[in-house]
């Protein structure tokens, strides 16, 4: 039996990545789940296992010779045609990593196992939000003050709308990171229970609302007006779909 | 590498020369292959000496992995297209590449557990690889794969319990019956 609860803060206590207050929480969960206990034996073992076989591979010595070479050429290039080449080769390389960062960010042919990810990830940082500190940067149910926040920390526009008259009362906002890009996160709370609206500028069409579950958590995901949407929460399905429509007819 | 002057071809030295076992390693791990890890290895150290202006202070490991990192996933995607959308389905991944019977032969601990690892996911491979050999924390990991601290931690447990499981349905059987024979 695994104990869900507690899966990641046991990755965290095992690693010592846990601040103090969390990794005493975590101590007295401990005390009483036989199956965090037994899977803490099982890491601890798998770790040693590791260790001993000396998996680390160091560079060989042939390598750091043909290292030392690129860093000393033997016969230099003339003065004259240096800047020049490294000019190129900087503009190349530069091309390239813009090529492997866009790779990055555009899914290709795995579109759908790219939203599962992206759910996935979409998830944890929802996860994250509620475990780790204030859920908002900015704390109000103002609009204006709302958007003038985000305005002001993001090079794009998002819509900002309160519904409290709907029963999605606007909380605030804050900053998170996907895959390296800012998002901006939305926070609502419906019935008690927060919801977290993800959103980001994309350059894909329109899409109908997506929707998927992961970890006990409801996700509705949908673009529009090149920005897309991602709703995350443990409320019902049909309240993040309600939500989807308020702000979609509002933005 | 002459398009450094002397002063940054120095601080390349002190500072990113020492992390040639890290990029390796990493290399090697994330390749699958000694040979083209030396040839990875090495063009990513060319272009970290390229980028090496836009390098400012910090943690020039994290910085080094990063850039083996996209230099291992550019190679692969080029030389190696098959596996880079084998990458989505770990399931399909597994069965493809650790049965009982390839693990068996695999024969000691050591190659036993460097089969197992392996044949992880990519994803699930580069974290524990950081963390478990390179000794990174979370957010060295975070930095060097551009992925959220969060994830990071449940790549970690998942790629730790796949791989228990891998070693423990095949490796830990095979000793047993070899142990009973």
């Amino acid at each position: 039996m695994r104990c869900e609860f507690a899966d990641s803060l046991l990755q965290g206590y095992f690693d010592g990545e846990l601040n103090a207050p969390s990794a005493a929480a975590f101590e007295r969960h401990l005390q009483h789940c036989i199956a965090c206990a037994t899977e803490l034996v099982d890491l601890d073992l798998l770790r040693d296992r590791l260790q001993l076989a000396q998996l680390y591979e160091p560079a060989t010595a042939a390598l750091r010779q043909k290292i030392n070479a690129d860093l000393h050429p033997i016969a230099p290039l003339t003065a004259a045609s240096q800047p020049l080449l490294w000019q190129w080769l900087a503009a190349a390389a530069a091309l390239l990593f813009v090529a492997v960062v866009l790779g990055r960010v555009s899914p290709g042919l795995h579109s759908d196992d790219y939203q599962a990810e992206l759910a996935g990830e979409i998830v944890d940082a929802h996860v994250r939000s509620l475990r780790s500190g204030p859920i908002t940067e900015i704390a109000s149910g103002d609009e204006r003050i709302v958007k003038g926040w985000f305005d002001a920390k993001l090079k794009f526009a998002i819509p900002v709308r309160d519904f409290a008259n709907e029963g999605f009362a606007l909380k605030g906002g804050r900053l998170d990171v996907m895959e390296g890009r800012s998002v901006a996160v939305l926070v609502y709370e419906r019935n008690g229970r927060p919801i977290n609206v993800f959103i980001w500028p994309s350059r894909e069409p329109d899409t109908s609302a997506r929707t998927g579950s992961r970890q006990g958590f409801q996700w509705v995901d949908w673009r529009k007006g090149k920005t897309e949407f991602c709703a995350v929460s443990d409320a019902d399905r049909v309240d993040l779909e309600q939500l989807h429509h308020l702000i979609n007819s509002s933005a | 590498m002459s398009e450094l002057d002397l002063e940054d071809r120095l601080r390349f030295e002190q500072l990113v020369l020492p992390h040639v076992d890290a990029a390796f390693n990493f290399a090697r791990w994330l390749l699958r292959s000694r040979p083209d890890a030396e040839d990875v290895a090495q063009e990513a150290l060319l272009r970290a000496c390229r980028f090496f202006r836009s390098f400012h202070g910090g943690d020039a490991r994290a910085w080094l992995l990063q850039i083996v990192r996209n230099t291992c996933y550019s190679w692969l995607e080029k030389n190696r297209p098959m596996e880079q959308s084998m990458e989505f389905d770990e399931e399909l991944h597994l069965q493809a590449c650790v049965t009982p019977e390839t693990l068996a032969m695999a024969g000691d601990d050591r190659k036993c557990l460097i089969l197992a690892l392996e044949t992880l996911p990519p994803r699930f491979r580069e974290v524990l690889v950081l963390r478990e050999l390179e000794g990174c924390s979370y957010k060295e990991i975070a930095a060097i794969t551009s992925i959220p601290i969060g994830t990071v931690m449940s790549s970690l447990s998942r790629a730790r319990r796949q791989l228990h499981s891998a070693l423990a349905n095949s490796c830990h059987k095979e000793k047993e019956v070899v142990r009973e024979v």
